[in-house]
């Protein structure tokens, strides 16, 4: 918290996030913030492949799960993902245009991903598989919901970002803070990647 | 009546800022208050002594509880606590002594000696650290209004299903047990990843990793246990939240739910959790004896070793908690034979305490006492452990008496003790003010034989066919006697208690003596600077030259740390109100959505938090500076 | 110092005493005295478990001891002690010699835990199926077409098997004195294999905390003699006593209007124990003695004896059926 708070930018040209001891303690504490949420998702992983068979006579994952929707999803997913990495590149490169251009983009996909997902649970809950269903539903909600919740939170914090960037620039203060969201983006996409497996095509080939 | 009175509180609350905002003069007298000082304070020697103080206060909540258990079950077929009311007093009285009591007053430790052991001015997350403490005191207070509002908890501690489910706990009792642990234990996540952050980040320049003292060391691998078990429980809190708020079916099993799913989540975190709060008292005792041992302390890379070694362990043993849960031979030997490993590391670090007072020179201050009644107490623990991993004999101790003997000797012979050590040893540190030894030596005699008259005779109770969690026994079974006995050991650790409570009154309000610097010769930083420390910690950071490093200095003669820097102006961070509103949200919240009916109420808390989030979010903090002219004025008072 | 270890010195013998004199636990519920063979080997396991942790609390305890006298400070001398680092070769002897301690426990630890879920194939094995409710146990034989609640008989020298049901909440079905407990655990079926070789009663609890009434979910096992329990279960399988009197046919109505919803002994809707055999009880609930008083007062107000009993109270009956009930259900032989 010292003094060196201020030594900052002159030999971190290329990392912005980790120039000052804030920033790295930023960036250090979100990755173990990370591990946490690892565990989390672990937890509820566990929970849903323990349970998933357990549809009390409703429609089980191999009557329900829609390949061809997920996939779209997981392509915006994906996609988005790869545009946060550029716009830390822009910001790196001190390109505030660009970098809310990216971001934009990422918010953008990030949005109709969560809009594919509303539409469909909308349509599971019109199949008869809802929360409260069975055991299948309560688990299968949870997990993709938590992950749901993860992804609208990271839209209303990138967002709001954006409007703290455009405000102030890119500085000290805001870079940590832009990287850490973004890395926090690229978390919610590799879990998504294992609902993607463990889910819907483990729930599709029975 | 919950809505209500939640209602009400908002009110007040709302009106206090609303009258504040009116009458300029009343809000710059609060502001100008000590009260408001320590309530949005960031320094993380103030969020120790809360912490500390709160778990003092959440202790004798708990012990109250034990007393009233006790007494209960002095004689058989007593009638003062009988069916739900005794089920209360007991959940509330395990919940209450983990996560409230011992957790707060480690944390309290943690905050205010580990920033100081490893000579930095901070911990890396002020704001956050004052966040979890204000997350956990929320969480804390919630529990604990259940005794007013609609009952307590009753499904024990580790709250079970299906009893904690709605149907068979229709209250909203196991509801407060789920918010108030949820927001507690968001707290304690925080605080968590703030330790691991300061310790990988903040070291003064020298302080490697082999050469943080034993304490930083377990509260590092105690955090990582915390940042890896917490979440575990965070889930499973979700799901019994989701099935008893929101009609979802995770546990129960009429809709293909399971009540084994419930013992795996609350383990996976149960039993990591056992280490967490045992793992920094290892780290107290190391430091202690090595002190007042005069000596190095043994074996230091082992007892690092062996720390690391046994919180890696604490994640592969949760199912020794369910040998009885029918998983199969396979699985119980598996998770036997792991859990017996532990106890190797933990043999290690008992012969390296031993060795350290070998060829030492052994002074008996009060805090020597507390470690040195630590190790067979803690021995004896062990040994019931190893016993336990053995699951045929675990069949038949399972849930008896004597797992409760066996985790008292760990935790209350373990951690309390380590505490009480700590607490005498770290006072003056804390408070700039001593404890009164012959005080504190009354109290140890009194609470470690009263604790040992307690559960020893425990242990037969469970050999002797009684099971845990009764709230009577029949009579002339065998059973009457040692009961008897154990009830009357309470005396004991409650006037030991009751000692500790005036010894503490008697150092803040009563004794005008300040504390010396260095009032035991100590080893490590906190011992180089004044007590209690200036806001900023040191004045410049200290060069660290070996392990124990102020032990190192004093050998080569100095009566100061070597600074690794020019005296400079020091950049503080500025106190913030943010964290209390945060947690007065998530209160708010966490009592609406206990109340049930319409949850407007824990939607409006949602909103302050989230309002809360976006203000800090925009705040522009730069902190603030302290010069150089003022810390000389500073250093001059102290010489 | 010296006051210290006159102090430990009382407390270990006072509390030897304790044990010595009388507080050895009764025969009934007794783990250190078990009248099972899988009591007996989980002893035997219990007993190595701790004379190794003895031997190792010995050594501790006496470097521990001499450690605390020989260096403690003495008044007006002041060393400076030499500062070790530590010693390999002790921290290896303190490393190893736990690793072969511990690897001589484990190995009767694996193969006890793989004993004790085996039946001999020639074995004579007795089924029963368990059943716990709050707050009272049901025992089924399927071979024997028998249902009872909270009293358990069984033959001495057989193996018997217990598959255990759960309804409701968590139980754990223990029998200290036979053996080592299982939980009981709603839609799971768990199992343990007990035996008991002598006759006698024993003592059964609920060891895992299942709601108000935990404290009181006992039941009783009956260990007879091959003949004894010939007899016993030609008995349960005998049709009902003959109604002799008109108060029991009177109770049979009563009886019929007001406990059928629970007692019907099959298919019930809402749980209860059967009761077709009640006069053969030792005790009513688990708890009081079966006799006609007890059980008025039992009907009266089942909370005040059973906290937490979802019994309802029978206290609406007039005094002459209440009697009436009470000799029918005693008649139910």
């Amino acid at each position: 918290m010292a003094s060196d708070a201020h030594t900052n930018t002159n030999h971190a040209s290329n990392h912005l996030e980790t120039a000052t001891l804030e920033g790295k303690n930023k960036v250090l504490g979100f990755w173990l913030f990370l591990a946490a949420e690892v565990v989390l998702f672990a937890c509820l992983f566990g929970t849903y492949l323990a349970l998933k068979s357990q549809t009390m006579s409703g429609p089980t994952s191999m009557e329900l799960f829609d390949l061809n929707l997920v996939i779209v999803a997981t392509a915006l997913l994906l996609t988005s993902s790869l545009t946060s990495v550029f716009a830390m590149s822009a910001m790196n490169q001190r390109k505030l245009k660009l970098m809310q251009f990216w971001l934009g983009v990422t918010v953008f996909l990030g949005l109709a991903f969560l809009i594919l997902e509303i539409y469909e649970f909308v349509h599971y809950i019109h199949l008869g598989h809802t929360f409260m269903s069975s055991a299948f539903g309560s688990a299968f909600y949870a997990l993709v919901g938590t992950h749901g919740a993860h992804v609208t939170f990271g839209i209303i914090w990138i967002s709001s970002l954006m409007i703290q960037a455009q405000k102030r620039g890119i500085n000290t203060d805001t870079a940590p803070k832009l990287f850490v969201s973004s890395l926090y983006w690229h978390f919610i996409d590799v879990v998504w990647v294992f609902i993607f497996s463990l889910v819907y095509l483990l729930g599709k080939v029975g | 009546m919950g809505t209500l009175t939640i209602m009400v509180v908002v009110a007040l609350f709302l009106a206090a800022i609303v009258l504040g905002g009116y009458n300029k003069n009343f809000l710059e007298r609060v502001k100008g208050s000590t009260v408001w000082d320590w309530m949005t304070t960031v320094d993380h020697k103030k969020i120790g002594i809360m912490y500390f103080m709160s778990g003092i206060v959440f202790f004798l909540i708990g012990g109250l509880e034990a007393i009233l258990i006790r007494l209960q079950l002095m004689v058989p077929a007593n009638d003062l606590f009988v069916g739900d009311i005794y089920n209360q007093i007991l959940t509330m009285h395990g919940t209450t002594m983990i996560f409230l009591a011992a957790m707060p007053l480690l944390f309290g430790l943690m905050n205010v000696i580990v920033p100081l052991q490893i000579g930095a001015r901070d911990v890396a997350f002020p704001f956050l650290n004052s966040l979890g403490f204000w997350f956990f005191t929320a969480g804390g207070i919630i529990l604990n209004l259940s005794w007013f509002f609609g009952g307590a908890p009753d499904a024990g501690w580790t709250s079970y299903v299906s009893l904690a489910l709605n149907e068979y706990s229709p209250g909203p009792g196991v509801d407060y047990y789920v918010l108030g642990l949820q927001i507690s234990g968001i707290g304690s996540l925080i605080s968590g990843i703030n330790f691991l952050a300061t310790i990988i980040n903040m070291r003064t320049p020298g302080m490697t990793l082999l050469r943080m003292p034993l304490f930083t060391w377990t509260t590092f691998v105690a955090s990582a246990l915390l940042l890896f078990a917490m979440p575990a429980l965070t889930v499973g809190l979700l799901l019994l939240m989701f099935d008893r708020l929101f009609g979802a079916n995770f546990f129960d099993y009429t809709m293909g739910g399971s009540s084994v799913l419930w013992e795996h989540l609350f383990w996976i975190f149960g039993h990591p959790e056992v280490y967490i709060v045992i793992l920094p008292a290892f780290g107290i005792l190391s430091e202690i004896i090595s002190t007042f041992s005069k000596k190095r302390l043994f074996g230091y890379t082992s007892m690092v070793f062996a720390t690391v070694l046994i919180g890696f362990l604490g994640f592969m043993v949760w199912v020794h908690h369910m040998f009885t849960v029918g998983l199969g031979p396979v699985s119980n030997s598996i998770f036997a034979v792991a859990t017996m490993a532990i106890g190797v590391p933990t043999g290690i670090k008992v012969f390296n305490w031993l060795f350290t007072m070998w060829g030492g020179e052994i002074r008996f201050t009060t805090a020597m006492l507390w470690a040195v009644g630590f190790i067979p107490t803690f021995v004896v623990g062990g040994m019931t452990g190893v016993m336990l991993a053995v699951p045929p004999a675990d069949f038949q101790y399972h849930d008896s008496y004597f797992v409760v003997a066996h985790f008292h000797y760990v935790l209350v012979g373990g951690t309390v003790f380590g505490i009480f050590a700590a607490a005498f040893y770290w006072w003056p540190k804390m408070f700039g003010k001593m404890l009164h030894e012959g005080l504190g030596k009354f109290q140890f005699w009194t609470f470690f034989i009263g604790f040992h008259l307690t559960f020893f005779p425990q242990h037969f109770l469970g050999l002797f066919g009684m099971p845990r969690r009764v709230f009577t026994y029949q009579a002339n079974v065998g059973l009457e006697s040692i009961n008897m006995l154990s009830t009357i050991g309470v005396i004991g650790m409650t006037l030991g208690t009751l000692a500790f409570g005036i010894n503490i009154y008697r150092s803040l309000f009563i004794d005008k003596t300040k504390a010396p610097a260095d009032p035991w010769n100590g080893r490590t930083l906190e011992w180089a600077i004044s007590s209690p420390p200036p806001e900023y910690n040191f004045a410049q950071l200290p060069l660290v030259r070996g392990y124990d490093a102020l032990w190192v200095e004093k050998e080569a003669g100095k009566k100061e740390l070597t600074p690794a820097e020019p005296l400079g102006s020091i950049h503080m961070p500025s106190s913030s109100y943010l964290p209390l509103v945060m947690a007065i949200g998530v209160f708010i919240s966490g009592m609406g959505f206990i109340a049930r009916g319409d949850y407007s109420m824990g939607i409006f808390g949602l909103i302050i938090l989230g309002i809360a989030m976006f203000m800090r979010s925009f705040e522009v903090d730069h902190g603030y500076h302290i010069e150089p002219e003022e810390i000389e004025k500073d250093k001059g008072v102290d010489a | 110092m010296k006051r210290r270890n006159i102090w430990r010195g009382l407390f270990v013998f006072a509390l030897f005493a304790l044990v010595l004199t009388g507080c050895s636990g009764h025969e009934s519920l007794n783990v250190l005295d078990p009248s099972g063979s899988a009591g007996e080997k989980q002893l035997d396991l219990i007993k190595l478990s701790f004379l190794i942790m003895l031997g190792v609390f010995a050594v501790v305890i006496t470097i521990y001891i001499y450690v605390l006298i020989r260096f403690r400070k003495r008044k007006g001398v002041d060393v400076m002690p030499k500062q070790t680092h530590g010693n390999t070769k002790l921290e290896i002897i303190w490393t190893v010699i736990p690793i072969i301690l511990l690897g001589i426990l484990a190995v009767p630890t694996v193969t006890t835990t793989f004993d004790l879920t085996k039946i001999a194939q020639d074995e004579e094995v007795v089924n029963v199926k368990v059943t716990g409710y709050q707050y009272w146990w049901e025992f089924e034989y399927p071979e024997l077409g028998i249902k009872t609640a909270q009293e358990l008989h069984i033959p001495v020298g057989k193996k018997i098997n217990f598959e255990i049901h759960g309804k409701d909440v968590l139980h754990s079905f223990w029998i200290p004195a036979l053996g080592g407990k299982v939980d009981v655990i709603p839609g799971r079926v768990t199992n343990v294999i007990l035996d008991a070789n002598k006759p006698g009663d024993y003592q059964g609890k609920c060891a895992e905390l299942c709601g108000a009434g935990h404290a009181l979910m006992d039941f009783k096992v009956k260990a007879h003699s091959a003949e004894d329990f010939d007899k016993w279960v030609t008995q349960m399988q005998a049709p009902p006593a003959e109604l002799t009197t008109d108060s029991e046919k009177r109770g049979e109505e009563v009886f019929q209007q007001n406990c059928l919803g629970c007692h019907a002994g099959i298919n019930q809707s809402v749980p209860g124990p059967d009761l077709s055999k009640f006069g053969t009880r030792d005790t009513i609930a688990g708890m009081l003695k079966n006799n006609p008083e007890n059980l008025k007062k039992w009907l009266h107000d089942p909370q005040a004896i059973k906290a937490g009993a979802n019994m309802p109270k029978i206290d609406y009956l007039e005094e002459k059926d209440l009697d009436a009930l009470v000799d029918y259900l005693e008649s139910r032989k």
